[in-house]
């Protein structure tokens, strides 16, 4: 589905280049659901803006569904995205001056989705993210955790083959991260491709896999074990 | 369990089976199941050490049960218990000595043993996923939400071991 190879970002913009990511390779199927992990400055946000045509790649390739697309243009992966990518931004990125509900319908408006339909996802997505008496407020008016759920429900409005998210939990408390915790589970089973960038170790357990960078390498790439476990006691040694 | 036994005899004096049910309703899925036989014997061990009397209760068609309650030396351990301060659940870490001393024997590098402990750790956490599921009750999710927060520190810390050492 998704096919990274001998990808590098060099950032050079302040004049002492900064190698973010060193020649990463990375294969992730269809449906699966992979947690990006590492220390802070480690290039995981450099990673998923180049693997979402967010941020251009110094060099090597990126394939998306057997095509290759770091080649395309700015406009090219706008279009892209609107069809199959859907990204939730660390620093959230709501437009301003619309509603919590216009910010999450946009994006199925654009891709051509009828308006009674975004409209019906729209209530569902905020519904499953306690977020329904938020609908008309504006993005200034939410906290962090809010606007952060926000994010999340407006990259899933299209049902994206592929869903990109950096930190989608950062800001939530412990029952918000539940209510997202749920719903990924249901964005997975439904056989959506995920990728996230994430800290939170109760959203990164939920994935398949687990790829942990440090200095812009990957120094780990594997599956999360599985045991089968009959209660609590097994987990949990209480004296 | 003793202490958690003696805990529910000061409430009022019952006999085994229904320890066994008050601890289940307690803490729901959070606890690991009690076991009927373990509970008499920690009850016996109890009574042998004076915290806990047993009385025979008759019973119209059925053989006597015994009901215990709670002595004043029981009272003085449970209060004990109670005040005195509780240890941190890592105090030790085995983990940490294996980082530390495995890369001088050769036998595993550091890169490679926080790797395998990080998945581990997150196996370890969606299992705590899935009992937080099952959890019903308020008691049980909070002792789960304390083992994750815990867990999320130790995944951390790796990460700090791997920034330093690695
Ligand atoms: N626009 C930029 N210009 C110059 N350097 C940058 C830029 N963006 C990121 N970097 C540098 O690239 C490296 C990787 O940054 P990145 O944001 O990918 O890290 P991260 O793993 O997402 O960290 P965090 O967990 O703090 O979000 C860092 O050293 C950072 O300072
Ligand atoms: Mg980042």
């Amino acid at each position: 589905m998704l096919k990274a190879h001998n990808l590098v970002k060099i950032y050079a913009a302040s004049g002492v280049p900064v190698h973010a990511v060193r020649g990463l390779d990375l294969e992730i199927e269809a449906g699966e659901f992979v947690a990006i992990m590492g220390p802070s400055g480690s290039g995981k946000s450099t990673l998923i803006h180049m693997l979402g045509g967010l941020d251009p790649r110094t060099s090597g390739e990126i394939w998306l569904d057997g095509k290759r697309v770091d080649t395309l243009s700015e406009s090219g992966w706008a279009l892209l995205r609107r069809k199959k990518v859907g990204f939730v931004f660390q620093g959230f990125n709501l437009v301003a001056n619309m509603t919590v509900a216009d910010n999450v319908e946009l994006p199925a408006l654009l891709a051509g989705t009828s308006p009674r339909e975004a409209r019906e996802r729209r209530e569902q997505l905020l519904d499953k993210l306690s977020l329904s008496d938020r609908a008309e407020a504006s993005p200034g008016q939410l906290s962090g955790g809010e606007q952060q759920r926000v994010a999340l429900a407006r990259a899933l409005a299209n049902r994206p083959a592929l869903l990109l998210a950096d930190e989608p939990t950062g800001n939530l408390d412990s029952r918000n991260t539940r209510d997202v915790l749920r719903l990924l589970g249901e964005v997975h089973r439904g056989g959506q491709t995920i990728v996230m960038v994430t800290h939170d170790a109760r959203v990164a357990a939920l994935a398949d896999r687990v790829v942990s960078l440090l200095d812009g390498e990957i120094v780990d790439d594997g599956r999360i074990p599985r045991r089968k476990i009959a209660g609590a006691g097994e987990v949990i040694d209480l004296r | 369990m003793r202490l958690h036994l003696l805990a529910l005899l000061a409430k009022e004096p019952a006999h085994g089976y229904e320890l066994k049910q008050a601890l289940e309703q307690t803490f729901g899925a959070a606890y690991p199941s009690p076991n009927i036989g373990q509970i008499y014997v920690t009850l016996a061990r109890l009574e042998k050490d004076g915290l806990v009397r047993a009385v025979d209760v008759e019973q119209s068609n059925r053989p006597n049960k015994k009901v215990y309650y709670l002595t004043a030396t029981g009272r003085e351990a449970l209060t004990t218990w109670v005040e005195e301060p509780t240890e941190g659940p890592r105090v030790r870490d085995e983990f940490y000595m294996k980082l530390v001393l495995a890369p001088l024997t050769g036998i595993a590098d550091r890169m490679a043993l926080i790797s395998r402990q990080r998945r581990h750790y997150l196996g370890l956490m969606r299992e705590l996923n899935e009992v937080m599921e099952r959890s019903e009750s308020t008691v049980a999710r909070l002792l789960v939400e304390g083992a994750m927060l815990h867990l999320q520190a130790d995944l951390d810390w790796l990460e700090r071991c791997q920034e330093e050492l690695c």
